[in-house]
């Protein structure tokens, strides 16, 4: 990719109450990608997410080493002015609980339109009118009539359209999308994603789309990032990814999926658990799960091959 | 004492002297108490004569704490207070407490129309301001340091009773409670051996807690002359006396205050430590 | 079939049977008062039984007991709370006569209370264990175990006495100055531990990281998206206090010798009036309910969630 990238994460490595979460993590969106970022709970997806926005609570969380290049910038050499004229214009986020998410108190059109007043100076009408636009636009009917209401009185698909609505609000360059569908029923899910997949294209926004789902990312995403505790260990563009995954957590990863399975089986479940970070060896992190494992890999760290299938493993799948 | 049961009370007392301001708290406390039991033995002078010194000395020597208008010593009339706001603050506490835990732990278990008037009549006591209530019930019972203490023990009822039926609800879905059921045992043996044991580390916390506010509360009544009568020697009583001087003789409130102060705060600081390790939901509500 | 009302309505109609209760209680409670109430009435000067009969059918008082409960239930519906032993006045109009100096100084006490207790509060949440939340939560800690009449004596000889900065008697706004500080200092501790809880909690919400994602400032996060959501506990600390206090500062009037309700109920109880004790608790308490009712309303507007849930 000749490109200059959108986005550009560098070698970050986070660390929470000192315990390291995340280590040596880069990779890059160029304008109107979509990279999926897969992985378990607890993978430091979110902290990823969280970092790039200079959001992660500090203390406990702080980031140790790495660069956050964003349109050619760094965002860790910026003052927090700088920062906020980043978030929500530049940048949008959505998070997993749309119910907890959005403020109880508020009307929903405040809530969007606040962004407007922030950001673009737009006065209290003009604010209205764009709040009434974007609320059709991520398909919240007679929006006119729903400026008015509180998320509580909204369904979570509603809710979850709303929180869109906020981050699309200013039209970013990029929107993060953290487990942006995992709180929602089933029909709904498909749902939010058409209607992110859909604002995309109309935007030409790129997205990071954070999730533990790889049908999601299969669908949805240009190329895959696959994280194990803390650490990237695959990533390549989705086609290659799904016809031929290497990385032997990848392929365990693969398999759990309902689709890769006879309907009526019980799923299979990768063996283990994630290590907790002081029990780490220096090897692999996987390898203690590894069906595959050479006696090296406990002991030695497997480098990051180079694009466009970049992979961290030392007996990967042919 | 089931909640000590489950902690020997060696470390209930070395937990409980764990912080700074509990070990503060209980030093001061073991203070007032060995000078409330040997007040008679300590103090130099009767606390009740007059003219053992002269009126309004300040304070000296002689009188650490100075003398008060008749002539009294103020030091000697502090320590035997301190008996007076001691048992009084028991005597309050144990009203509210077993009043209390009776009547939530049976509205509770009896549960239907009884618990239901029960909590109805509990929540419009809880409406009364705790002060107003108090005066309330002294305007019938009449003025006097026990029926101060009767009138802030009554008052105190309600807020026990609530709590208590709240906790004896969790209990009676129990199941020991529905095998006690099952044997057969009548309603009071549930009562006394399956629930009141279960409640009783609850109830600890709660008094302890409350014991603080108990003494407050019956100084406050008689410093406004519905509580102990002068001349007794009574903490809240001599700061109304004080009042009266305080342009040339401050001492004469300034020490009953302080005593009064340290009390209470004492109390406090173990009692509110004795909840944390009780339990620690309780004390989680802040 | 549940009729559909306005849900202030239905919390306006709701305390009905709570009035009703808590005047019943003050009614039987002060039917316990031991002694004959025509011989209290008259203040016990002795009299011919004919005097003494004229003047138990002219209270009332010769009446059936559940008669003289109803009359008393329908005095009280529409403001009348006879008169008092000792002035022969109706108690309405001596309570209305003692209303604006306990008013002045519940006020007073309620501005001392929310300048120090929400400055505090705010500064001890958003740095929870920082300097200024750990003095103000020791000082907290101990200052529920001061006596207030003690600390109001304290205050009056340091700074009426000795230092004679204020007035410590008189009805001008200086000799207001002491005793409100002395209620609002017990008012602040309250309310700094109460706002700096309840914002410490509010401030770990989602909403308030999707408030940070907006790239909103610190101060609109704080002021807007944080407070409202903190406020209702701190409101209601406030609305009860301020309804306590506007029946009178019993303590601190007595301290600073000011001729509120506070003392008046005092006065009455030692001289066995006791329908200025009855109507000066009704008051109490009344006024207590119906602040309530009003801190529940406030609560709907402040919080929309309360509006939609059923009663």
């Amino acid at each position: 990719m000749t490109e200059t990238p959108l986005l550009a994460v560098e070698s970050l490595s986070v660390a929470m109450d000192g315990v390291p979460v995340l280590e040596d993590v880069s990779f890059s969106i160029a304008p109107g990608e979509t990279l999926g970022l897969v992985g378990e709970s607890g993978c430091g997806k979110s902290v990823t997410a969280l970092s790039i926005m200079r959001l992660l609570p500090d203390p406990p969380g702080r980031i140790t080493d790495g660069r956050i290049l964003f349109d050619g910038v760094d965002m860790m050499s910026l003052d927090l002015p700088a920062l906020r004229a980043i978030r929500g214009d530049r940048i949008g986020m959505i998070f997993q609980e749309p119910m907890t998410s959005l403020n109880p108190v508020f009307t929903i059109g405040d809530q969007i339109g606040e962004s407007l007043i922030v950001h673009r100076g737009l006065g209290g009408a003009a604010a209205r009118a764009e709040t009434t636009r974007l609320l059709d636009l991520v398909g919240i009917p007679a929006a006119r009539n729903q400026l008015n209401r509180y998320p509580h009185e909204l369904s979570g698909g509603q809710r979850q359209r709303v929180m869109i609505a906020i981050a699309l609000a200013c039209r970013p360059r990029l929107l993060i999308a953290d487990e942006p569908t995992t709180a929602l029923d089933v029909t709904v899910q498909a749902q939010i994603l058409d209607l992110i997949g859909r604002l995309r294209l109309e935007f030409g926004m790129a997205v990071l789309l954070i999730t533990h789902d790889l049908g999601v990312v299969a669908e949805f995403c240009d190329r895959v990032a696959v994280m194990y505790a803390g650490r990237l260990v695959e990533e390549a563009p989705s086609a290659r990814l799904f016809a031929g995954p290497r990385h032997r957590y990848t392929e365990a990863l693969l398999h759990t999926m309902p689709a890769a399975n006879p309907p009526g089986r019980k799923l299979p479940s990768i063996s283990g658990a994630v290590p907790a970070p002081a029990d780490r060896g220096a090897g692999c992190i996987f390898a203690p799960r590894c069906g595959f494992a050479l006696p090296r890999c406990a002991t030695e760290l497997p480098p990051l091959e180079a694009p466009p299938h970049r992979l961290r493993c030392w007996n990967p799948a042919a | 004492m089931t909640a000590t049961a489950i902690m020997p009370p060696r470390r209930l007392i070395a937990r409980t002297l764990g912080t700074p301001g509990a070990l503060a708290g209980s030093i001061i406390l073991v203070v007032l108490v060995f000078g409330a039991i040997f007040a008679p033995l300590i103090s130099p002078y009767d606390p009740n004569a007059t003219r053992v010194c002269p009126r309004l000395a300040a304070p000296s020597l002689d009188y650490v704490f100075g003398c008060d208008l008749f002539g009294r010593d103020i030091f000697s009339r502090i320590l035997h207070g301190s008996r007076l706001s001691l048992a009084v603050g028991l005597l309050t506490v144990a009203i509210s407490l077993i009043a209390g835990t009776l009547i939530g732990m049976v509205i509770a278990f009896l549960g239907g129309r009884v618990d239901r008037i029960g909590v109805r009549l509990l929540d419009v006591m809880l409406g009364f301001p705790a002060i107003v209530l108090a005066i309330l019930i002294v305007a019938v019972l009449g003025v006097g340091a026990f029926n101060a203490a009767l009138a802030v023990g009554i008052s105190g009822i309600p807020r026990i009773a609530r709590v208590v039926r709240s906790a004896t609800l969790t209990l009676v879905g129990r199941e020991f409670v529905d095998s006690a059921r099952a044997v057969g045992a009548s309603q009071a043996r549930i009562l006394r051996r399956h629930l009141l044991p279960n409640l009783m580390p609850i109830v600890i916390v709660l008094g302890s807690l409350d014991l603080g506010t108990a003494i407050l509360s019956t100084a406050t009544l008689s410093f406004l002359g519905l509580g102990a009568q002068p001349p007794q020697a009574e903490w809240g009583a001599m700061l109304s006396a004080g009042r009266e001087f305080m342009r040339y003789a401050p001492w004469t409130m300034i020490f009953p205050g302080l005593a009064l102060f340290l009390a209470v705060m004492s109390v406090n600081l173990v009692g509110d430590r004795l909840s944390h390790i009780l339990d620690p939901r309780a004390s989680k509500h802040d | 079939m549940t009729l559909r009302m306005p849900w202030f309505l239905r919390r306006i109609l709701g305390i009905v049977p709570t009035l009703f209760l808590t005047w019943s209680i003050v009614f039987g409670v002060l039917q316990l008062i031991p002694g004959d109430p025509v011989m209290l009435a008259l203040g016990g000067t002795p009299v011919s039984d004919e005097i003494l009969d004229n003047e138990r059918r002219r209270l009332g008082l010769d009446q059936p007991i559940y008669v003289q409960y109803l009359t008393f239930l329908k005095k009280m519906a529409v403001g009348d709370l006879g008169n008092g032993y000792s002035s022969k006045q109706p108690v309405s109009e001596m309570i209305a006569a003692r209303v604006r100096p306990s008013l002045e100084l519940a006020l007073g006490g309620l501005l001392v209370g929310i300048l120090l207790g929400v400055a505090l509060g705010i500064a001890a949440g958003l740095r929870p264990h920082g300097w200024v939340d750990t003095a103000t939560m020791s000082t907290a800690l101990v200052g529920v175990s001061l006596p207030s009449f003690w600390i109001g004596m304290l205050l009056i000889y340091v700074f009426g006495l000795q230092l004679e900065w204020v007035p410590i008697l008189g009805d001008g706004i200086d000799a207001l100055i002491l005793p409100s500080i002395t209620i609002g200092l017990f008012l602040a501790g309250g309310l700094a531990r109460l706002i700096r809880s309840a914002l410490i909690e509010t401030m770990t919400q989602d909403y308030i990281r999707t408030a940070h994602s907006k790239g909103l400032s610190t101060l609109r996060i704080v002021a807007k998206h944080a407070m409202r959501n903190a406020i209702i506990p701190p409101i209601t600390l406030l609305g009860l206090q301020f309804a306590v206090l506007i029946g009178g500062a019993v303590v601190t009037e007595r301290v600073f010798a000011r001729a509120g309700l506070g003392s008046m109920l005092i006065d009455a109880v030692l001289t066995k009036d006791i329908p200025l004790v009855q109507g000066l608790v009704v008051y109490t308490t009344t006024a207590y309910i119906v602040i309530n009712l009003l801190l529940e309303l406030l609560y709907g507007i402040v919080d929309p969630r309360i509006r939609s849930r059923r009663a």
